[in-house]
């Protein structure tokens, strides 16, 4: 795709930055009372979300900000703006005004073509996009329902009631205290029993996109028996002038059913990435996590799986590139409640130039989940000498039959391999992308092959002038 | 002027002199061995053909084609022509080697190569080696045995097609039918546009391989240069016997 095409797609679609949208409504600066009274009136949110917004307002005020984790204190949550109502899509942006450096990205990963319009926020032109059309009426006659998660709320008041916020109540952390005060955006979904969706539910398959949510919110209940894949965010550099996301996922998956969440995310690099996913798994039901942390300043993101019923199963893979001025702390949790439950944590991360990457995670097994297994295998690319790892492995057993078993490896980008792949004719930085595809591909090759792609374009770029 | 040629070539690493003015010239169209005792230096000169970082290049010159090499990166070496089949070949996890192939051979053309002529020809090399395809879903040299290996050095050598070869060692380790297969992929490229210099250690690769040449290396020098009835010599005679000449000499 050139940028003449892109300039010409950039003359329809418009970009979602908050400073170029004329807002409808504001909301002053600092997380208040008042703030949260003008989301919710905004919204035309029934009452007893209002009183779920201000109790958890009230938690957020309480709790302290963590200090176990990465530096977070340059955050200053006092003067961000939490809401900010953007006015409809109307006017048309023009490609120039996006940062040089992110229209150069997109360009060169040549984002699907779905995937760039939901960047550009232009939820509503693809309606009319058979493709898509014939792909949520195939939903709609198998009873899912995949809508924004203001549109769940409303429209489906007593499911929606029924788990919101209970698989990560606001109580959990501060950052979903202040999620559950603030959010904004997100996807509802619910799979009825025995339904196997086929198709990934990609976040652009949404009706009526509402805005990009710096507070998103998403709650997916996977019913006995059903099956789905969803994939949410994009790997293009999602930019914004405000510094925090904090999402919160919740997915509950009921017996026997198999579920997948999917997120690769590569935030602007004054982000601080603050999310709590968490899966309530229950009686032979499987769920996977596979997460990518890519940009963003700061991410504490530690996808969980809670195995509740004897047979849960449940898989985390996650990816994490830290470059210079940039600490992703991520990892992964599982709690094993219950006999013959089991789950696998593989975590590959890779930090360049002074950049930093931790992994954190937890194994549980609590008493009387006998045979529980669990495994662990952590391993982490250096590429330059300055580039840290540290790894933070908790692993709690009160179980004795319990199989709990951890593997961590530290490498370097080694001289040889570089040297090898260079005599074949492949430049020096095209090499070291390549070792860093092939340390990521058990991962990588899970993905949705456009992913995979776009991933692995996206490593290329970040790794471009690496070395020599 | 068609012709790999090494001037007066010094070189150390760590500070230790390895090679010590070698002068050897393979004009394009022939294959010449090069053979010595351990240590004698040749893997070094093998490596410091293709550009290893490792090693400082003291004085001499090394000319592909008339044109001076030495400043030249591993890679622009390679897009220019040469290529090392590694003694040592270097385990790359988690990259197929059809993957690797294509991109390589992408760097080498200059240009995007189709899936369709990239099969062609690696299914032509696959032949020559009779290797199978799955091969190529593999990772590089991952789990690799010795003699695959070297197979695998020998399938790049095809598919990549360069115009000149140092072959380091690729007999090390190989049992006869290993040994065999690998002249064969290096006799498929046999022809008036291609250059090789075959680094061995012993006699046994040249029964399949003939040389136009043989060269001698002894302590960084090459001592001693005829036809394949060299090699044949030094098979009978040992290397013990050449170096006595040599001294006798100096």
């Amino acid at each position: 795709m050139s940028e003449a095409d892109l300039r010409a797609l950039g003359e329809e679609y418009k970009y979602h930055f908050v400073d170029e949208v004329k807002p409808v409504f504001v909301a002053e600066r600092g997380l208040t009372r008042r703030v949260i009274e003008a989301i919710s009136y905004h919204k035309g949110e029934p009452e007893w979300m209002l009183k779920f917004r201000l109790r958890a307002l009230e938690i957020f005020q309480k709790k302290p900000m963590p200090t176990w984790g990465p530096d977070l204190s340059g955050l200053d949550l006092d003067n961000l703006v939490y809401y900010v109502k953007p006015a409809e899509v109307r006017d048309a942006k023009s490609w120039e005004q996006i940062p040089e450096e992110i229209r150069r990205t997109y360009e060169r990963l040549g984002i699907p073509e779905a995937e760039r319009k939901v960047l550009a926020g232009v939820g509503a032109q693809y309606d009319s996009e058979m493709v898509y059309h014939r792909v949520r009426e195939e939903l709609e006659r198998q009873g899912v329902i995949f809508v924004a998660i203001e549109e769940g709320m409303k429209k489906y008041e007593d499911l929606f009631k029924e788990y919101f916020a209970k698989v990560v109540p606001p109580e959990d952390n501060k950052f979903a205290a202040l999620n559950s005060a603030a959010w904004s955006g997100g996807s509802f979904v619910y799979i009825p029993p025995g339904v196997k969706v086929e198709l990934p539910l990609q976040a652009y398959f949404r009706v009526n996109t509402p805005e990009f949510g710096q507070f998103e919110r998403t709650l997916i209940i996977v019913d006995e028996g059903a099956e789905v894949h969803y994939i949410e965010g994009c790997t293009a550099p999602m930019y914004s002038t405000e510094s925090l996301h904090t999402g919160v996922i919740e997915i509950v998956v009921k017996r026997g059913a198999r579920s997948r969440y999917t997120t690769i995310q590569n935030w602007s690099t004054n982000m601080y990435n603050l999310v709590t996913q968490r899966a309530l798994v229950y009686g032979d039901a499987f769920h996977e996590w596979l997460d990518g942390n890519l940009g963003s300043k700061v991410t504490m993101k530690y996808p969980s799986s809670y195995l509740l019923e004897p047979g849960a199963r449940t898989e985390i893979l996650s990816i994490a590139f830290a470059k210079t001025g940039q600490h992703q702390d991520t990892g992964a949790k599982i709690i094993l409640g219950t006999p013959h439950t089991s789950g696998t944590i593989v975590s590959k991360s890779i930090s360049k130039g002074e950049g930093r990457a931790s992994y954190r995670g937890l194994v549980k097994v609590l008493d009387g989940a006998k045979h529980a297994k669990a495994n662990v295998e952590c391993d982490a690319l250096l590429i330059d000498p300055e580039s840290r790892t540290d790894t933070y492995p908790y692993i709690e057993i009160e179980e004795d039959s319990a199989h709990v078993g951890h593997e961590a490896t530290v490498s370097k980008i080694n001289d040889e391999q570089i040297f090898y792949l260079q005599s074949r004719g492949l430049k020096e930085d095209e090499a070291a992308a390549l070792i860093v595809r092939g340390f990521i591909e058990p991962i990588a090759k899970e993905l949705p092959l456009e992913y995979a792609v776009e991933l692995n374009r996206l490593i290329e770029l970040e790794m471009e002038g690496s070395v020599g | 002027m068609n012709q790999l040629e090494i001037r007066d070539l010094w070189a150390s690493i760590d500070g230790e002199t390895i090679l010590k003015g070698v002068n050897l010239v393979v004009p394009k169209g022939q294959v010449h061995a090069l053979m010595g005792p351990n240590g004698a230096g040749k893997s070094t000169l093998g490596k410091i053909l293709a550009g290893d970082p490792e090693y400082t290049v003291e004085r001499g010159d090394i000319l592909l084609d008339g044109e001076s090499i030495l400043d030249l990166s591993p890679d622009e070496r390679a897009r220019k022509g040469l290529f090392l089949a590694f003694q040592y070949p270097v385990e790359v996890p988690g990259v197929t080697i059809a993957n690797f192939l294509r991109l390589a051979l992408q760097a080498k053309l200059g240009r995007e190569v189709g899936v369709a002529e990239f099969w062609t020809k690696v299914k032509k090399a696959l032949e020559v080696l009779d290797w199978d395809e799955s091969y190529l879903s593999r990772h590089l040299n991952e789990g690799f045995s010795g003699g695959e290996k070297k197979r695998n050095e020998i399938l790049q050598l095809l598919v990549l097609e360069p115009a000149y070869a140092v072959l380091d060692e690729t007999d090390s380790g190989l049992d006869i039918d290993a040994l065999k297969v690998v002249a064969r992929g290096v006799n498929a490229m046999r022809g008036p546009n291609f250059g090789a210099l075959v680094i061995t250690h012993y006699q046994r690769l040249l029964n399949y391989i003939v040389p136009d040449r043989v060269h001698v290396m002894m302590d960084g020098r090459i001592v001693a240069e005829g036809g394949p009835e060299l090699a044949l010599e030094l098979e009978a005679k040992g290397y013990e016997w050449l170096r006595e000449r040599v001294k006798e000499e100096a």
